[in-house]
This record gives C-alpha cells, sequence and structure tokens, in this order.
C-alpha cells in the first residue's frame, strides 16, 4: 500500500501523531515506517477489521462446500477433475481442492488470529488492572442516574446501622461494596459492584478460540487419515502401501503408523425386508482378529459404526461395506491371469456397484472389464439393468471388455476403480456392433470374442470400507471449545452492575438516596432498585420519598438525559 | 390396540390438528388487527401523536383500552373489547395448538420401532423445530408483551407444518445404524432448540427492517400491523436476546457435540463436509452478529441483516446440503 493510500485511509480515525525525527523528507500528512506499522497494527486489531476478518473467513469457506475437496472425498474430487478438464488447471493453481489448507484461507484466519490477540493482550492487561480497582465513588448526584430512587429515614435513625443494613443487602445481591466517608456531596456513601466476570468470560472465549485454531492446526500437521477396502478373509496391516487412500498431515511422519494387523473373518449386515425403510441397513459389524504388533497375542473383536477399535494414538473405524464379486479371468493361453475378489463401489442406496478388473498379466494382450454389479438384479427397457434391494438375493455382474495397454506399466498411478481407455480396445459383439457385454450369475463363465480368453464368476465376497485416523490435540480442541462456551455464557449472560447508597443528613431528616447502574444494555436495573428499595424500607423504617418532594433539587429534564453513558463492552 | 402404528398415524392426525388449530389462531389474531384497524378512524388524531414518537405502547390491548376510555365513543370502547378478546382467543388457541403439536411429535418418537427420538429426518427435524419457536414464544409472550407476534408466528406455523407435510413427509421408520449413537439426541436437539430460537430472532430483525423502513418513509399507518410492533429499540433489544439465548446452545450442538460424535462415528471430529462447513459458517456470521452487535456501532439495521444472513445460512444448511448436496455424509437426513 502507498503511503498516501494510507493517509486517506486513516483520516476518519485522525492521522497519528509523528515523532519528530521521523518525519524527515516526508510531506506533511505522510508517514514514515513506523508509524505506517502502527497504523497498519491499529486496523488490523480494530474491532471493525475483527469483524470483516470475520465475516470473509464465512465467505472463503463456501467454495469448499461447493467444489470437491480433495481432503474430504478424494474419490469425487478425480471424477470431478475428470469431467472438468478445462477448468481443473485454473481451480488447482487457486486451491479449490484443498481449500481448508490453501494459502489464502490460512491467510484470513492467521490474520483473524493475530487480530484476535492483538485486541486480547492489551485487554487483559486492562482487565487484571479492573479486578483489582474498588467500585468507582458515588456520582455527585445520584438523583440524577436513571434508576434512582430516595428514602426518607424516620427520625433518630443510627447512621452506622442504617450504613450497616444497606451493605448488607448489597453483599446479600453479591455486590462488593465499598465505604467512602465524606464523598463527593461531602455525606458517606457505599460504592458497589458486581460482574467483572463478564469481561473474563469474554476473553477465556477469545483466548480459547486461539486454542482451538492451533489444536486444530496441530491435529491437521501432525495426524493423518487413511482408507483401506479389506475383503472378508483377508488381511490388512496398517501400512502405507496398503491404504487405499492416504492423506498425511504436513509432519506426519509414516514411521510412526502403529504396526498393527488385523484380518476379516466375517461380516453381516441386518437389512430391514419390509415396512417403509425396506432396503436401510438396520445394524452392520465386522469380526476381526487384531494384532496389536508383531508377535503379539491374536484378539477377537468386533468392530461396528459409531464402535470404533483403537491401537495406541491410532483409531479404526468401519466407514462403509460393499461386495466384491470374485473372479477367475484365463487369457488367451489358456493360462490363469486373475483370481481374486475385487471390490466394488455402491453408487446408491440399493448398492448397484461400478468396478472395474484390471488383469495385467493377459497374454497376448492385456484385458480390462469395466460394468456393474446389482445385488438383487433388475432390469426394464427405460432403465435398464438396475438392483432392486441392497442384499445380495440374485447377484448379478454385467461387464464391458477392453484389450489393449491398461497404462499400468509407465509408472504413473491410477486408480483401481478407472479404466484409463487411451490405449485400450472395446470388443464389440462378433454378431453385431454393439459393444460385447458379460451378464454373468455366480458359476457362470464366459468366453471372450477373438480367443482373448475367458472370465468366470466364481462367487460373491464383502468387503468392509475401514477408516484409520489418528487426530492428535484432539482433546485441546475439546477443552479449548468448552472453555469458550463457558466464557461465551459468562460475557453474554452476566451484566456488569453499580450500585451506590449514600446516607445524607438534612435539617429536616436524614435520607437514603440509592442507585443502580447498568454498564450494558438490556438488563433492568428497575427490578433491581426497586428490590434494594424495598429491602432497606424495611430494614430501616425509612418511606419512599416521591420524585417531586426530594429535597435535593434536580431540573426535572436532566434527571434522565444526564446519565453517564451506558455503553454495551466492546469484546 | 396401542401399537406404533397406532402412534404413526395419531402423530399425523395431531400435526394435521395442530395445523387448523394454528389456522383458527392466526384467524384470531389478525381479526384482532382488523377490529383495531377500523376503530383507529376514530382515534387515528391522538394515536399519530404516539406513532410520531415512535413509541406506540407494545400490547395492543393497554391502547385500546385506553384510547377507547378517553375517547368517549361507546362504539369504540365496544370495539376494543372485540379486538381484545380476539386476542386472547388468539392466544388460547396457540396454546391448544402447541400442545397438540407436542403430542405430534412425542407420537411421532413412539410410532418408531425401535422407539426413538423423533430426529431421524428432515420431516421430524421440521416437526419438532417449528414446535421449539411455538413453545419459545409461549415461555416469552408474557414477559416480553409479545401477544402482537402471535399472528407472525401461527402465519409460520401454517406454512412450515404445510410444507413439512406436503414435501417432508416420510413415513416412520428405524435409524440408518450410523445415526444410532446417543449422541444424535444431544447433537440434534442442540440444533432444533438453536434452530427455534435463532428463527424466531430472525423474525424479530426482519419486523425491524420492515418497521424501520416503515418509519423512515413515513407509511406507518396507525392501528395497522406495524403500528402494534414495538418501537425499534424494543426490537433490536429483543432479536438480540434470542440470539444471545441460540448461539451457546448453537455453539455446543454444533461446535462440541456434533464433533464428539464425529470423532467416534466418522474418525474425524472436523472434516469440512458441507454440512459442517455451512454449519461452521452460520456459527462465524452469528458470532459477527453478536460482536457488531457489541461494540455499539453496528446497532439497528446492520446488526438486524447480519442476523437475517446468519438465518438464511441456517436455514440453508438445512435445507439446501440436503437437497443440492448429494455428497455431503451428513444428507441421510433427507
Amino acid at each position: 500500500m502507498t503511503t498516501t493510500e494510507a493517509t486517506r485511509q486513516t483520516a476518519g480515525d485522525g492521522p497519528p501523531p509523528a515523532a519528530a525525527d521521523d518525519r524527515q523528507g516526508l510531506r506533511p500528512g505522510e508517514l514514515g515506517p513506523r508509524e505506517l506499522g502502527r497504523w497498519a497494527w491499529r486496523q488490523l486489531t480494530s474491532m471493525r477489521t475483527a469483524l470483516l476478518l470475520l465475516l470473509l473467513l464465512a465467505l472463503a469457506a463456501v467454495p469448499g462446500s461447493l467444489i470437491p475437496q480433495t481432503a474430504v472425498d478424494p474419490f469425487a474430487t478425480g471424477r470431478w477433475k475428470n469431467d472438468h478438464p478445462d477448468l481443473t488447471p485454473i481451480y488447482e493453481s487457486l486451491g479449490l481442492f484443498n481449500v481448508y489448507s490453501s494459502p489464502w484461507f490460512t491467510a484470513v484466519y492467521v490474520l483473524l488470529m493475530v487480530s484476535l490477540v492483538g485486541c486480547i493482550v492489551p485487554r487483559m492487561a486492562v482487565y487484571a488492572k479492573a479486578l483489582r480497582a474498588r467500585p468507582p465513588r458515588a456520582p455527585r448526584r445520584l438523583g440524577r442516574l436513571p434508576h434512582a430512587a430516595t428514602l426518607r429515614l424516620p427520625h433518630g435513625a443510627d447512621a452506622e446501622e442504617v450504613l450497616a443494613a444497606a451493605r448488607t443487602a448489597l453483599r446479600d445481591r453479591s455486590f462488593s461494596v465499598v465505604r467512602d466517608d465524606d464523598d463527593t456531596a461531602g455525606a458517606t456513601s457505599l460504592a458497589a459492584e458486581r460482574g467483572k466476570l463478564r469481561e473474563a468470560g469474554n476473553l477465556v472465549f477469545h483466548i480459547s478460540v486461539v486454542v482451538v485454531l492451533v489444536a486444530v492446526a496441530f491435529g491437521g500437521l501432525f495426524g493423518y487419515k487413511a482408507g483401506a477396502i479389506v475383503p472378508v478373509g483377508q488381511v490388512f496391516s496398517n501400512q502405507v502401501s496398503q491404504f487405499d487412500d492416504f492423506i498425511p498431515g504436513a509432519l506426519f511422519d509414516p514411521a510412526d503408523l502403529p504396526p498393527y494387523s488385523l484380518s476379516v473373518d466375517n461380516f453381516d449386515v441386518d437389512w430391514l425386508f419390509d415396512g417403509p425403510a425396506a432396503g436401510q441397513p438396520e445394524d452392520f459389524r465386522a469380526g476381526l482378529t487384531t494384532t496389536a504388533e508383531p508377535g503379539a497375542e491374536p484378539q477377537r473383536r468386533v468392530l461396528r459404526v459409531n464402535e470404533p477399535i483403537a491401537f495406541g494414538s491410532s483409531k479404526v473405524y468401519l466407514v462403509g461395506h460393499g461386495y466384491a464379486p470374485v473372479f477367475t479371468v484365463r487369457d488367451g493361453n489358456g493360462d490363469v491371469a486373475f483370481s481374486g475378489p475385487v471390490p466394488f463401489l455402491p453408487s446408491d442406496a440399493t448398492f448397484a456397484s461400478i468396478g472395474v478388473v484390471k488383469v495385467p498379466d493377459a497374454r497376448p494382450t492385456q484385458l480390462g472389464f469395466e460394468g456393474g454389479f446389482y445385488p438383487t438384479y433388475g432390469f426394464t427397457m427405460e432403465r435398464g439393468p438396475f438392483s432392486r434391494f441392497p442384499a445380495a438375493l440374485d447377484p448379478v455382474v454385467s461387464l464391458q471388455v477392453y484389450e489393449g495397454d491398461l497404462g499400468l506399466d509407465d509408472g504413473d498411478t491410477q486408480s483401481v476403480y478407472v479404466l484409463d481407455k487411451d490405449r485400450l480396445n472395446e470388443i464389440d459383439n462378433p454378431d453385431s456392433d454393439a459393444p460385447f457385454r458379460v451378464d454373468m450369475v455366480v458359476g457362470q463363465t464366459k468366453q471372450i470374442p477373438g480367443g482373448l480368453g475367458s472370465i468366470t464368476y466364481d462367487g460373491l465376497e464383502r468387503y468392509v470400507k475401514l477408516q484409520m485416523a489418528s487426530s492428535p490435540g484432539a482433546v485441546y480442541a475439546l477443552v479449548g471449545v468448552s472453555a469458550g462456551l463457558l466464557g461465551l455464557m459468562l460475557s453474554l449472560y452476566i451484566r456488569p452492575r453499580r450500585a451506590w447508597v449514600r446516607l445524607r443528613r438534612g435539617a429536616d431528616g436524614d435520607e437514603l438516596d440509592i442507585a443502580v447502574l447498568d454498564r450494558t444494555e438490556g438488563g433492568d436495573p428497575g427490578t433491581e432498585l426497586a428490590d434494594l428499595v424495598s429491602a432497606l424500607t424495611r430494614a430501616t423504617g425509612g418511606t419512599r420519598a416521591e420524585p417531586g418532594v426530594r429535597s435535593e433539587k434536580t431540573h426535572p429534564d436532566s434527571s434522565r438525559a444526564s446519565s453517564p453513558s451506558v455503553s454495551e463492552e466492546p469484546s | 390396540m396401542i401399537d406404533h402404528v397406532f402412534f404413526g398415524v395419531l402423530s399425523n392426525n395431531a400435526i394435521n390438528a395442530a395445523g387448523v388449530v394454528y389456522l383458527l389462531a392466526f384467524v384470531a389474531f389478525a381479526s384482532d388487527l382488523a377490529i383495531s384497524r377500523t376503530r383507529s378512524s376514530s382515534v387515528r388524531e391522538r394515536e399519530l401523536v404516539a406513532a410520531d414518537g415512535a413509541t406506540v405502547p407494545a400490547a395492543g390491548a393497554d391502547t385500546s383500552a385506553a384510547s377507547g376510555d378517553t375517547g368517549g365513543s361507546a362504539g369504540s370502547a365496544e370495539r376494543a373489547e372485540r379486538a381484545e378478546l380476539a386476542g386472547r382467543i388468539g392466544m388460547a388457541l396457540t396454546v391448544l395448538a402447541t400442545a397438540i403439536h407436542l403430542v405430534a411429535v412425542v407420537a411421532r418418537g413412539l410410532a418408531n420401532d425401535p422407539v426413538r427420538v423423533p430426529w431421524g429426518n428432515m420431516y421430524e427435524f421440521t416437526i419438532t423445530a417449528s414446535f421449539v419457536v411455538s413453545l419459545t414464544f409461549l415461555l416469552l409472550v408474557r414477559r416480553f408483551s409479545l401477544r402482537w407476534l402471535g399472528v407472525v408466528v401461527t402465519g409460520f406455523q401454517l406454512v412450515v407444518l404445510m410444507a413439512a407435510v406436503v414435501g417432508l413427509y416420510l413415513p416412520a421408520a428405524p435409524l440408518t445404524p450410523a445415526l444410532d449413537s446417543p449422541w444424535l439426541v444431544i447433537h440434534v436437539v442442540a440444533a432444533i432448540i438453536a434452530t427455534g430460537v435463532f428463527t424466531l430472532g430472525g423474525m424479530f430483525s426482519i419486523l425491524y427492517l420492515v418497521r424501520e423502513r416503515a418509519e423512515k418513509r413515513g407509511t406507518l399507518k396507525p392501528g395497522g400491523f406495524l403500528s402494534r410492533v414495538p418501537d425499534l429499540r424494543t426490537l433490536d433489544r429483543l432479536s438480540y436476546r434470542m440470539h444471545a439465548i441460540g448461539f451457546p446452545v448453537w455453539t455446543f450442538g454444533a461446535l462440541i457435540a456434533g464433533p464428539i460424535w464425529a470423532q467416534q462415528a466418522w474418525t474425524r471430529y472436523w472434516g469440512w463436509d458441507p454440512k459442517e462447513v455451512w454449519a461452521f459458517i452460520t456459527w462465524v456470521v452469528y458470532a459477527a452478529y453478536l460482536h457488531a452487535r457489541a461494540t455499539a456501532g453496528w446497532k439497528g439495521q446492520a446488526a438486524a441483516i447480519v442476523a437475517l444472513v446468519g438465518l438464511a445460512t441456517l436455514w440453508f444448511n438445512f435445507i439446501g446440503i440436503n437437497y443440492f448436496f448429494g455428497t455431503s455424509i451428513h444428507s441421510y437426513a433427507e
């Protein structure tokens, strides 16, 4: 920013006073570097900036909910990138696939944090001083406060007794009380105050926001999240090579992964077969045999949704499940080129799933299969094949066949759920021009045209989708946010209030002035005043003086208008 | 025999009945307004003075009684009585409708087999959140003299219940396994209460803006609905109070209970799922509202606008995310 711009923008706040030695070579109104820095700091820590940054943070969070995020759903992000080849490079350069770790998003919340710290540190000093300060002395004319009353005391009332009663009444209402003899009005008065916790709550809330941000950032840097699909009967060991997706924090060391392994022994789903929610799972659970580290005693455990299993700081969660048809593929030479379960990804609640089979070992050419799996097969001309029910009542696979180069040899990583069709040829039906499809029920074998081999649908397995994660610092985030909530409630619901009682001795009898003043808006000091008055009436036997017949002369119009300014606390 | 089906039918009938009684209450509140409006022609002069000062007493009943007496016109006094009666009937009907509404919500929970809290889908969320709006209104009506708001609350209930029945209804059914957790109760009940209270706060903010505009243009008609609405300062304060209640509840529901459950169910306490993003946005906007309100500079119109932006994000999160963002892992709340 140029200095002239800076000068123009400070005009509202008044130009900062310049130190003489900084001003050499500067035109009037121009800012030296130190002033500029001070100005920038004041701007950054100003309330308005904090507010704008807060709203900016809300705005900056929006794109991440509209564009698929790599860290949230890598599959969806990959699909989106395939569908939008033109936009992808632009979005990538803007960090729109990783909004919440992008430089601009980080910039907003780091600025917000700096602004926050710059705001709360000075206020903590102010608060520390205010905490030790005594309640402010009674103003000279209590009757001018918006909430004030006067009690006429009976003749011969003992001054000390009256003051003691007033002190008790104030203490009972949790005020802290200080006595001033010979106060501003030349009388004895009690000054009382309460509600200092409001500002404490305010500060706790703001500090806890910083604590939470730091804890979340810490968890993001040192934590990780990984997913793995494990067919029933197979063993998973907690290593990067076994993850299907892996999102490590920037400072996460894969050597820190706990060395456990587990085998999925069985997996059961209870489907609802009737009723309005037919097709919805009622419960699903996986039976595991876990080994905490190589050589440890294996344990049988049950893994459920909402009930993760912990291995040290790392946890394993059951987040999904699906079907893995078991195939055997023979190549053109008659050799078995592939055999085993292939996980298909469910695309809707009926578990109609999509998947691919890659057979890089097939000779003379590599083979690829792509298509759908339908646990309870249905077909209409309008819809094509679909699944009628998520349970495997009539499981059918329907695949299209490709031959050529799967593109696995050039070293690029590619998804196991997508066929790279750049160098693959679709195999057509020999009897027509339509693509060749194999539709199979369990046990069937289909020959591939052109003598390229055969595929057998041997059976059906289930798989579980596991998620492994560690988020260090989560406890600190929880403590921070809980403290923040407590502070927030203190700062919202505690009303700082001041009260004064003054004993005035007059020729025609003694009078007690009582006044209550709120430092925030929206409270009801009138009720407090009425309660104090009635308590003191009982205690002293005094009578409430009508406002009109007060002995102290007050201008009728000024009684309300000249009250000290009532303002809410900035935060 | 009383079984789950019985409670399902009971719940559906109770929702319809509650809708009808809200309609009757709405009609009663509206006739209070209509009677007051015709009455006002005879006492227009006096009320204009009051409206000019922008401090028409909140309770219409007081105004009508007072002006009836001093007006000296027997017809005007009688009309004032009728308006007062209509207002009372409206309140009584609102209490009745809210009670039936409660029956509908409870029966909906009992209609599920196994019995569960009735917050498993959007229909259930909507009827419960709108119940919270009515309940909060009834709890506050005496303390803050809110009878004038009755016509807004009952009108709102009519629209929302109709939308829920027509657009969102799903038969009672068990929960999906992922929702079967005690945290559902804690997380969702906090979200529901906050939604209800924020909605009520939003009503005050809308009325603030409408009344402010009318005052600026000088179109504030005596006897009309807006002259019943309290002055701007009071509206601003009412709105603030609602938000000051709703915000900690939202903080707890969205930023404490939600993340604890997410940590259990989805491996991470915060994952920037679209629903989480928008819950965060709502939180930030309401935080900005309270902040703006507390720093004195942004009272009134600016604060009201921020509050309504907050409400818009809240409802967008509830409706928009479920319908337009199939990728959200929260979207089984449909």
